[in-house]
């Protein structure tokens, strides 16, 4: 009998911008994906060596510890001032900034807004899990109404608290930005939507395009108080309705690169 | 007098400071979270919510804004609170400062925490002794008991008329902000009576009596409310004992106004703490007794105002003392309230040692057994040789 020969096809690794490490985030957390997501297109486009992170304030403030690139953590708010400076004086580099929804929706919308009308030619991740994670599942400005939190235990009250910031439909309308885009982690295809446009994103930063913005719709189990295949459908059933997938901003030249 | 109907309860500091505000019936309550302080705003979120507390509550985009809101209150005549730390402090600054020199009185709580860089969340004293200077009333309290009422009387003091200031009540983030101890709530309409309701006459946003608050103000004016402000600070050291005496009459506890001491009678050395290393320090004063050095211990309540009067009488006749700082004076090689004390006794008339002691940088804890050396090093060298000693550091 003569034995068939054993190949071996390597369909799945940890891509090389994904330090070796074990996670810190809660069991089920989406910036796992989303951070899995920026590694593997730093890899595909070759930006390690000329990567740097702005850090934001909040769970995600250790991404040090997992990407293999420059890191630097911004004051809570302020990843796209520092990066507007790193930009600046590091024109041939490539910086992202990695941000929750209180950092750049809440103490940094100031900043959010400025970095992008004045068209920086930087990269945002923006992670909207609709409440502040890490100091223990407060209400944050994506907060749907009636969603209960630790500091709205009755539900958010649109008329006391407010309604709910569309953070990329606001921001598409600034002539200064480039590429705003909203997609969602919370099953397989649309992880894969948004790792497109993770890579669009980033793109058009390399080509000198301008202002790119991707917002990730992401779960927050802990402090939800749900399960992870549940935050899933809660997203699915809650979130998106308010805060629907899609392209909110592209410019001609960015659209012209057809990823 | 209504002391036997309080309820007794174990509650975190957090939650003492929670109990604190809401007895004390504030108008608007307006924040931000932030670690460790987080958990004082939601408590009062969920009384709000459950119809125990009436007051309005603003959750704010920020920690500037928190303080820009409870200004605009205050210059509305409204009774204000909010709670804070480390970097929130540090944002708030602005407001911050102006909340004192526009002379709004309020309370702010502030579960304290180091500073960063580097990046860090853990206790020390760094953020809250970095804005002495910013025209707020500053105590440090040493348990979750000494919060809550120091937020109650926090406030009888700076509404009272001869002070109008805002004051900060605080406390060692985790240390006491997440340490579960007995607290004894005392009975609201007592709580009503001592306060009484606050009447701003000072500002005032009515159309019969027209007022600009905070126009441009040219040096040859603005030196008067500087120093007027500075007479207020004064006054309000004895607005402070007052206070405290007042309060023991209505609640059968007292803290000894400016300062507290403890074992102090026959010591020749003294150990000086701020805050909850003040509990640590109490035991080590008895070990350090029982192995025959004479210490004592001298507990700063308020460092702004800061007491210096007090502290000479208590310094005054002593061989020694040592300062434990857990926040650093930079360009000094030495602790904030270090600097604050050498000041104080430089009218002492008689030569003194002194050691600067820095710790609890960072949350690092300091041990009964780690004081208890430090004190053994004071009583050494400071037999010796009187003037400053080296700076001794926890390690
Ligand atoms: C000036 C300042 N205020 C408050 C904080 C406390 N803080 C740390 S993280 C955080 C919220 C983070 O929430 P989000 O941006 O939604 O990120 P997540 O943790 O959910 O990933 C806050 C309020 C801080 N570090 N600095």
């Amino acid at each position: 009998m003569t034995s068939q020969p054993i190949t071996e096809q390597v369909v799945y690794q940890r891509p090389e911008a994904l330090s070796d490490v074990n996670t810190h985030y809660c069991p089920g957390c989406t910036h796992g994906v989303a951070h899995r997501l920026v590694a593997e297109v730093i890899d595909e486009m070759n930006l390690r060596d000329k990567a740097i992170g702005v850090a934001p304030v909040g769970c995600s403030v250790f991404m040090y510890n997992y990407m293999d690139f420059d890191f630097v953590v911004a004051a809570h708010g302020r990843a796209p001032a520092m990066a507007t400076g790193i930009k600046r004086c590091l024109p041939d580099r490539f910086v992202l900034t990695y941000q929750g929804d209180g950092d750049l929706a809440s103490i940094g919308m100031a900043e959010i807004v400025h970095a992008a009308t004045r068209g920086e030619n930087i990269s945002v991740i923006f992670i909207n899990n609709s409440n502040y994670g890490m100091t223990g599942g407060q209400m944050a400005p994506t907060t749907l109404p009636g969603q209960k939190t630790t500091s709205s235990p009755l539900g958010r009250d649109v008329e006391q608290q407010g309604f709910p910031i569309r953070v990329s439909e606001m921001l598409a309308k600034l002539d200064g930005a480039s590429y705003i885009v909203r997609r969602s982690l919370h099953d397989p295809k649309n992880i894969r939507q948004a790792k497109k446009a993770i890579r669009t994103a980033f793109e058009t930063q390399v080509r000198g395009l301008g202002f790119s913005m991707v917002e990730l719709l992401s779960i927050c189990p802990t402090n939800w108080n749900l399960t992870p295949v549940d935050s899933m459908t809660w997203l699915e059933d809650h979130m998106i309705p308010y805060y629907p997938v899609g392209d909110y901003k592209v410019h001609p030249a960015v659209a012209e690169m057809k990823i | 007098m209504n002391t036997n109907q309080n309820r007794i309860v174990a509650i975190s500091g957090n939650k003492s400071a929670a109990m604190g505000a809401a007895l004390s019936r504030p108008d608007l309550i307006a924040a931000y979270p932030i670690t460790p302080q987080s958990s004082v705003v939601e408590s009062l979120a969920q009384m709000i919510a459950q119809g125990d507390l009436n007051s309005t509550m603003i959750q704010v985009e920020s920690e500037h804004s928190a303080m820009s809101v409870v200004q605009g209150a205050a210059v509305a005549g409204g009774r204000t609170f909010t709670a804070t730390s480390a970097q929130g402090l540090a944002l708030m600054y602005e407001p911050y400062f102006r909340m004192s020199t526009l002379r709004l009185p309020m309370v702010m709580a502030i579960a304290t925490r180091e500073m960063t860089s580097p990046e860090t969340v853990w206790s020390g004293q760094q953020d809250a002794v970095s804005v002495r200077d910013a025209g707020w009333i500053q105590v440090y309290v040493e348990n979750n008991q000494e919060i809550l009422d120091m937020i109650i009387q926090g406030y009888k003091i700076a509404e009272h008329p001869d002070v109008l200031l805002p004051v900060n009540v605080c406390y060692d983030g985790f240390y006491l902000s997440h340490l579960t101890e007995r607290v004894e709530i005392p009975h609201q309409p007592a709580v009503d009576d001592f306060l009484g309701v606050y009447h701003a006459d000072h500002v005032s946003l009515d159309p019969d009596t027209p007022m600009a608050v905070d126009p441009l103000t040219s040096g040859e004016i603005l030196w008067r409310y500087r120093k007027g402000h500075l007479d207020a600070m004064q006054k309000a050291l004895q607005v402070i004992e007052q206070t405290d005496d007042a309060f023991e009459q209505v609640f059968g506890r007292r803290y000894g106004g400016v300062i507290d001491t403890y074992k102090m009678d026959d010591a020749d050395f003294v150990i000086v703490t701020m805050g909850a290393t003040t509990g640590t320090a109490r035991e080590a004063v008895d070990v350090a007794r029982s192995l025959g050095m004479k210490i004592g211990l001298l507990k700063v309540r308020f460092l702004r105002p800061f007491p210096d009067k007090k502290i000479r009488e208590i310094l005054s006749g002593k061989q020694g003392f040592v300062v434990i700082d857990k926040n650093v004076c930079f360009g000094w090689n030495t602790g904030v309230l270090y600097m604050e004390i050498k000041a104080a006794i430089s009218e002492l008339g008689h030569p003194i040692s002194s050691m600067p002691a820095i710790g609890g940088l960072g949350g690092a804890d300091i041990s009964v057994d780690q004081l208890v050396t430090c004190i053994q090093v004071l009583v050494k060298q400071g037999s010796q040789q009187p003037g400053q000693l080296d700076t001794y550091w926890f390690q």
